[in-house]
């Protein structure tokens, strides 16, 4: 660098502590690193990894069960009542297991061929407007559109009044498990399609034309070519649907019935108990189902397409 | 563990004082004023100066504006509202922050069921109840029930109560039914509703002290551990009986108002917003039945005690008494509040069962926290409210 040094420090000290910053970050692009990261990266780890770690390490204490207050003495008591199989917790979870299982597998039926016409046979137009059709719930209050969920199943809501019309008998969908599967993958199919529609719409089109010059047909392109390349957008999509499910408690209070806790209804109990070392405990059991799941999904190469 | 989520219809909310050159009869109205060990050496006035503010967790209403500007405009304390929607987050509100209120909250407004845990926690303090003149009215058993008053410290003032009823449609429920045995039966199997709370299991323990008195159910609040027990079997053979477990007021409100459910457990809160709303709905009050009462509690903390106490003196006179009453749908413990409450509104005295005797009142067996003492036979055998809580998780999951 030729610069008059002289006459920077003279008339501009400000721009020539400009530049000796700038010329330090280019030498040393880690400080540069640094600088950009820190206060993401601490936010993250204090706010978010922080209260996961307050979150664990609770989950080893108790709560006198007659002045409310926590007592800090280790044991194993919460996760011993929740692997005790005469309490209901292990089944609470299987329940949610499945429902995010089933959840995720309808969304997944749904959102690829909506994803298809969207990413390939749609207009500019078209695709627009289905677009903002998928995104559209997503902009009113999610507690609203299970309330609506919720007239929709009633007894003498539209899907019976519909039946009826067409001479078919009542259904009693309201308050019971399939209401809550039906609503899970209705709150969140948005976040399945927009994964799937991004990892179709990647694949190139000259891959669609190598398949049929080769003489395949149409269902053997979908299967050997389009499947697998959507693959990872919807291991994507599934992280979402599952993990959403898994945690969610708003929809079971609102639409399950007798038999509908899941464990973010425990939680959320425990929690307004003043029994927060219990429901750290069980919130563990998402994290540690979620976590697996996580890693398996990045082998299947899901963070690529997000 | 009340929850509620919704302000009552507005015709519920009544609110014409027009109606008051109507005849007040007074007499059947004020008995059990007499009753208890009222202090002659009262009205103390010896509440210093207000500070200027009120910090309140509170049922929705429980300070409504309709009665509660009044007090504002004399006493100088404005009220800020943090409305909870269950006891559980009442009680985790005040619990936070290192305890009696955080130094934030002044008041809260706890039902039956988290006042005692409140005391325990040592989140709230007693009061001297000379300094709540309103008080010598009460009804009896509302002056130092066990769910706010502890070797006779006053932890608050009983504010308003109600009856556990059992509501039903008319039209489909026919003939009317006679009691709670209803819901236990399979008569109306998958048409029914109760609420989504532990303290329901008092309710089952009531039920088999009628039906089973082999079981030696003395208190429903007091259970020893094959009680419990039994108790929760009779709620497991209801469970597939059950529409839901309702968990907010509103909800049973809207699944009554579905067809969804046909009969169902709840409080005249939720029959009167249906009936406002034309619905072919009625509600018995089967004795005996549970209930619930509130007290304004003090805050352990609290940061405007003398503004807590003026809004005790306040709200327990009869004439706000009948206010809160008829604005929220529940009744009084002050029976003064009777010609008030006919005032606002004709035959509210006698509709929210103010003008009842005695003997009608001790057939409510009111919510209170199960603690391991057992009163009724000097031991700590009774199983604690988490041994509740973890049987009614039982029961529901």
């Amino acid at each position: 660098m030729v610069v008059d040094a002289g006459a920077l420090e003279a008339g501009l000290p400000g721009r020539r502590a400009r530049l000796r910053l700038s010329g330090l970050l280019w030498q040393r692009p880690w400080l540069k690193a640094l600088g950009l990261l820190t206060l993401p990266l601490a936010a993250f780890a204090i706010v978010y990894l922080g209260a996961l770690a307050v979150l664990f390490i609770s989950s080893f204490w108790t709560v006198s069960s007659f002045t409310a207050t926590v007592e800090h003495t280790w044991t194993l008591a919460n996760y011993r009542q929740i692997f005790d199989t005469s309490q209901p917790y292990l089944q609470i979870a299987g329940r949610t297991l499945g429902i995010a299982a089933a959840v995720t597998v309808t969304d997944a039926i749904l959102a690829f061929p909506l994803a298809y016409f969207m990413a390939r046979l749609a207009g500019k137009r078209m695709r627009a407007v289905l677009f903002v059709m998928v995104l559209l719930p997503l902009w009113s209050s999610y507690l609203v559109r299970i309330y609506a969920w919720q007239t929709i199943l009633a007894h003498g809501g539209a899907i019976n009044w519909g039946l009826d019309k067409l001479g078919l008998p009542d259904q009693n969908l309201a308050y019971t498990n399939t209401a809550m599967w039906i609503v899970f993958s209705y709150v969140w199919l948005p976040f399945m399609v927009l994964p799937v529609y991004a990892a179709l719409e990647r694949i190139p089109d000259s891959y669609l034309e190598a398949s049929a010059d080769l003489g395949a047909s149409g269902w053997k392109t979908l299967r050997s070519v389009i499947l697998p390349l959507a693959l990872p957008g919807l291991v994507a999509g599934s992280i979402f649907t599952f993990a959403l499910t898994l945690g969610d408690y708003i929809t079971p209070l609102l639409v399950g019935g007798t038999s509908s806790q899941l464990i973010g209804i425990v939680v959320y109990n425990f929690m307004q108990e003043a029994n927060a070392p219990f429901a750290a405990a069980y919130a563990t059991i998402p994290m540690a189902i979620v976590g697996v799941y996580l890693l398996l999904a990045r082998r299947l190469g899901a963070f690529e397409a997000l | 563990m009340r929850r509620i989520h919704k302000r009552p219809r507005a015709s519920v909310v009544a609110v014409s004082v027009v109606t008051a050159a109507l005849a007040v009869a007074v007499s059947g109205c004020g008995g059990g004023g007499g009753g208890g060990g009222g202090t002659s050496a009262t009205t103390s006035t010896t509440i210093g100066k207000g500070e200027g503010s009120l910090n309140v967790i509170e049922w929705p209403l429980y300070t409504d504006k309709s009665f509660a500007k009044a007090f504002e405009q004399k006493t100088g304390c404005t009220i800020h509202r943090k409305d909870a929607g269950t006891s559980n987050q009442m009680f985790a509100l005040m619990h936070g922050n290192g305890g009696g209120g955080g130094g934030q909250y002044d008041l809260v407004s706890a039902s039956g069921d988290a006042s005692l845990r409140l005391i325990n926690a040592g989140d709230v303090q007693p009061v001297d109840i000379n300094q709540i003149p309103s008080w010598k009215d009460f009804l009896p058993q509302f002056k130092s029930p066990s769910h706010n008053t502890v070797d006779g410290k006053h932890y608050g003032v009983s504010v308003q109560w109600g009856p556990n009823t059992l509501i039903y449609n008319t039209q489909n429920v026919n003939p009317a039914p006679a009691g709670w045995d209803e819901i236990y039966g399979s008569k109306y199997k998958g048409k029914l509703t109760v609420p989504n709370n532990p303290i329901q299991i008092a309710d089952a323990a009531l039920y088999l002290m009628q039906t089973k008195p082999s079981l030696g159910i003395k208190d429903p609040y007091e259970l020893t551990k094959d009680q419990l027990t039994a108790a929760s079997q009779l709620l497991m053979s209801q469970k597939p009986l059950l529409k839901r477990y309702w968990n907010y007021a509103a909800d049973e409100i809207t699944s009554f108002k579905n067809g969804d459910v046909w009969m169902g457990a709840g409080w005249p809160y939720q029959t009167l917003a249906l009936q406002a709303d034309k619905q072919p709905i009625k509600e018995i009050v089967p004795l005996p039945t549970t209930g619930w009462a509130d007290t304004w509690m003090l805050a352990a903390k609290a940061p405007h005690p003398n503004c807590a106490l003026k809004w005790m003196q306040y709200v327990t006179t009869p004439k706000v008494e009948a206010q809160q009453a008829l604005v929220f749908g529940e009744t009084p413990v002050n029976p003064l509040a009777c010609p008030y409450m006919d005032k606002l509104q004709k035959g509210s005295c006698a509709a929210y069962h103010l003008n009842q005797p005695a003997s009608y009142y001790s057939k409510i067996k009111f919510w209170k926290t199960p603690v391991p003492q057992c009163g009724w036979n000097n031991s700590s055998d009774c199983m604690d409210y988490n041994a509740w809580v973890q049987a009614w998780t039982k029961i529901t999951g």
